[in-house]
């Protein structure tokens, strides 16, 4: 159904940023933990996860519990305690931050449950009686993911059609390696799954081997979470010389297969996101000796978490500000990056231009928008590629939902959960209206 | 999913878990909110002649940072009237018929016994809970604790009460006294279906060292109140225990004293508890600590097998015995894992000044090496070693017979070799 990953892959070689905990640390962090009453912490979790309830159980060795609780708000827990910018969402709502003492290790603690689940093979969920309705799903990334296991909870038929040989979405091939791995995405997506009745169809491309049309006389409902397309590309000279890249390509390639570094001495990250921060921690952890982020803005202003960017630093990232490429120069592949010094108004100052020394170039500006796919369709709109939903998922034509990236610009992993089970929810009341339930 | 519902002398619940007689018991709204929670019963706050109360009440015990570890109070039974009660166990009971009542009493005189318990039978109460045991205030009224430390009037009280009662009648006791057992049976031979045990311990919980005075403080002067809370657990489950395995006894015990979560329920289950009741641990969390403990004894219950409470109620109590009758022969060593010891050598201070001198430091590592024919198996270091099973405590086959004290005493069976004596 989904294509084995090869042993030998470049993210194997980097360790956990985050270290697991071991029980009596797990059970002491959980000791601290105020148990407040409307949490903020809850408040602040895309899924709303009961996380002092989760807490109390691990704290009580009542593990078991504490995986459903948290598997109950959102199946895919397990990857979100590795891969969520918990600095900004729960631990950053934990009431110890205003009393300037260490928050409570919130990840940790869910990793904790979630991975011995995984460990101990705990399953908590069945399938519903089945309702003989079919929801069709596009890709097979989280949205997707947890919208069919919610659908199947609710006992209808699914089918997921993934383009590429491999399932899981980002959460696969595009999680930074020392926050989870290739393969632990594929266990995940397996034990969702694993549920039954999702039938997956990896190697299909919706508009060509099946049509919109087609789906939408074939099933009840249909539920896109295509996520983002191709990077996005500056435009100017020598952009197409072997050494630049797209980053998410580069990453996805880093991740699924053993890259050659033999002949990289120095990398420019371009862009100030959350992937350009992650492509130039994970070039300088493959070992590239110098590394540079290059921003056309401030670090201020830049779109990349403080806390990862802080990482980044730490690990012998380097960064020019207000610095923007305009050609790429090298013979047979890219060996400079000449650039110019941008004012406040991200204008190219007269004069400044300066050249960086370059083997390896990715480009992290962005990603194409999927959402003009779905442009044939009377009554979804669509915005900068963006496809319009309301807070349900629902796009306004009759049977077509939408949720995950495609629909919110690029979020996290946690955002996607959280509206492929919104969207879930909303379909079953659409198609069983006037139905009886068995 | 396992069968959690009980029957504790013929009062039945859906599950295990009942809130104790006390402030979180006071009053219909409060109650419901706990039921709606998913608390199985509840023993509302004791009802007698309203009384007024004093500022503060309240006394937590901080254990290495651990606040309300023990807990006490000097707060009295209901402040409210009787009327208002009984008008909200009757609504209560409208909202919720599953989920018993059980109505905690306390007045002095047999016509007012009489008179109380027909009224909350009246008002929908499932059972009645007598309150021989608050060990402040009431007693030196002649009630509480004075009627439970003196298994005669505790006998006479409890035979007014079943005599006048259509419904179950528990006993309360409380644990100031030096054996539990004299009191548990006065409240079988006065009739009782069951006792509930312990109530709260006669204490000081602390003392503010700037002002002189003892906690909690009411304005310069103090005085002595009931501890309880994670604190008291090791002394209820003793009494508990006493009770569950004496003989003649065989009522059944809804246990109280330090229940927390789910694994202490167990505990108190089974050492012969079929229902547990829980106070402080709501005071300081709130109602939603029952999700965990439902959750936690459904998971209990399903990886031992059991399906029905009553499979596991007492299970731990046959073995439970005298200190003469365990086997003096039964002999262990310590080993230590030399793979997972991170050479803290806590236990090598430990035994060195603690203990019997059997673990030594080494020259040329970290690790700590056990004198096996010093070590004696007392568990010390396993308790102080940080790093799970790194230190196991391994049977050793020393050739001789089980031998109890008493065996050795009655009938001369032979004792292995003391060891560590010097």
């Amino acid at each position: 159904m989904t294509a084995p990953l090869p042993a030998q892959r470049s993210e194997t070689a980097f360790a956990d940023f985050k270290l697991p905990l071991m029980r009596d640390a797990a059970v002491a962090e959980a000791n601290r933990c105020l148990f407040c009453s409307d949490a903020p912490c809850v408040n602040a979790c895309p899924t709303h996860i009961d996380i002092p309830q989760f807490i109390r159980k691990i704290a009580t060795d009542n593990v078991r519990s504490s995986a459903k609780t948290i598997f109950e708000s959102n199946i895919l827990g397990m990857s979100c305690a590795r891969v969520c910018p918990v600095e900004v969402l729960c631990v950053g709502a934990c009431v110890y931050n205003d009393l300037e003492q260490p928050p409570i290790a919130i990840g940790k603690l869910q990793r904790y449950a979630t991975d011995m689940a995984f460990e101990k093979n705990w399953r908590f969920f069945e399938a519903g009686k089945p309702t003989g309705k079919k929801v069709a799903l596009i890709g097979a990334g989280p949205a997707s993911l947890a919208a069919a296991h919610e659908l199947r909870r609710l006992g209808h038929a699914c089918t997921i059609f993934e383009k590429r040989a491999t399932i899981g979405g980002l959460n696969t091939f595009g999680v930074a390696p020392y926050k989870m791995k290739a393969d632990r995405s594929l266990t995940e997506a397996e034990w969702v799954l694993a549920i039954g009745g999702i039938e997956v169809k990896t190697g299909v491309t919706v508009g060509e081997q099946v049509t919109l049309q087609q789906l939408e006389q074939q099933f009840d409902a249909v539920f896109v979470g295509a996520g983002l397309g191709a990077d996005s590309a500056l435009g100017i000279p020598g952009e197409n010389l072997p050494g630049v890249y797209g980053a998410v390509a580069w990453i996805e390639h880093m991740k699924l297969t053993k890259a050659d570094m033999s002949a990289v001495k120095s990398a420019v990250i371009v862009g100030g996101g959350n992937t350009a921060i992650d492509a130039s921690r994970e070039t300088r952890g493959l070992g590239v000796r110098s590394v540079t982020m290059l921003y056309r803005g401030t670090r201020e202003g830049m779109s990349g978490y403080q806390h990862e960017w802080s990482a980044a630093l730490e690990e012998g990232v380097g960064t020019a500000w207000q610095s923007l490429p305009i050609a790429f120069e090298g013979t047979g592949r890219v060996q400079r990056v000449k650039c110019v010094k941008l004012d406040a108004s991200k204008r190219p100052i007269a004069g400044t231009e300066f050249t960086i020394e370059a083997d390896l170039v990715l480009l992290a500006i962005g990603q194409a928008k999927l959402g003009d796919m779905l442009g044939s369709l009377a009554g979804v709109s669509v915005h900068k590629g963006i496809v319009k939903v309301d807070a349900h998922g629902f796009t306004g034509r009759a049977k077509w939902y939408a949720g995950g990236d495609c629909t919110n610009g690029g979020k996290e992993v946690v955002n996607a959960a959280a509206e492929g089970k919104a969207a879930a929810r909303a379909i079953d009341a659409a198609i069983m209206k006037g139905a009886a339930r068995a | 999913m396992p069968d959690l519902s009980t029957n504790t002398g013929g009062i039945h619940s859906p599950n295990p878990f009942w809130l104790a007689s006390a402030p979180p018991a006071n009053s219909g709204l409060q109650i419901q909110r706990a039921f709606e929670a998913g608390w199985g019963g509840a023993v509302w706050k004791t009802l007698g002649t309203p009384i007024q109360n004093v500022s503060s009440r309240f006394g937590g015990h901080t254990i290495g940072g651990v606040r309300g570890a023990g807990f006490n109070n000097i707060e009295l039974i209901t402040d409210r009237s009787i009327e208002t009660n009984l008008r909200e166990i009757t609504e209560t009971k409208k909202l919720f018929p599953k989920n018993p009542i059980i109505v905690s009493l306390m007045v002095e005189t047999e016509a007012e016994w009489k008179d109380l318990i027909k009224r909350s039978i009246d008002a929908g109460g499932d059972g009645l809970e007598l309150n021989f045991g608050c060990p402040h205030g009431m007693c030196e009224r002649g009630m509480g604790s004075a009627v439970g430390q003196e298994p005669k009037i505790n006998e006479r009280i409890t035979g007014w009460a079943v005599q006048y009662s259509t419904v179950p009648v528990l006993v309360k006791l409380t644990p100031n006294v030096s054996d539990i057992i004299p009191h548990g049976m006065a409240a079988k031979r006065g009739g009782a279906h069951g006792v509930s045990l312990i109530n709260t311990i006669k204490s000081i919980i602390g003392v503010d060292i700037d002002r002189f005075v003892p906690n909690p403080r009411v304005g310069l002067a103090s005085t002595n109140g009931g501890y309880c809370g994670s604190a008291v657990k090791p002394i209820a489950l003793h009494m508990v225990a006493a009770l569950a395995r004496h003989k003649e006894f065989g009522l059944p015990i809804s246990g109280i004293g330090g229940v927390c979560n789910w694994r202490d329920a167990v505990e108190f289950m089974l050492l012969g508890s079929s229902t547990v009741q829980v106070c402080t641990e709501v005071m300081l969390r709130g109602y939603r600590i029952v999700e965990d403990m439902i959750d936690g004894l459904q998971e209990y219950m399903r990886s031992h097998g059991f399906d029905r409470v009553d499979q596991m109620v007492g299970k731990a109590v046959p073995a439970f015995s005298e200190w003469g009758e365990l086997d003096l022969n039964y002999e262990t060593v310590a080993k230590i894992d030399a793979d997972k010891c991170i050479g803290c050598q806590l236990c090598v201070a430990a035994f060195h000044d603690g203990a019997h001198q059997c673990i030594h430091p080494q020259q040329d590592s970290r690790v700590p090496r056990v004198d096996e024919s010093e070590c004696v198996g007392c568990n010390l270091c396993q308790i102080v070693c940080p790093v799970p099973e790194c230190i196991s405590l391994v049977p050793v086959n020393n050739g001789f017979k089980p031998a109890t004290w008493n065996e050795h005493v009655h009938q001369g069976k032979p004792l292995r070799p003391k060891k560590g004596a010097h």
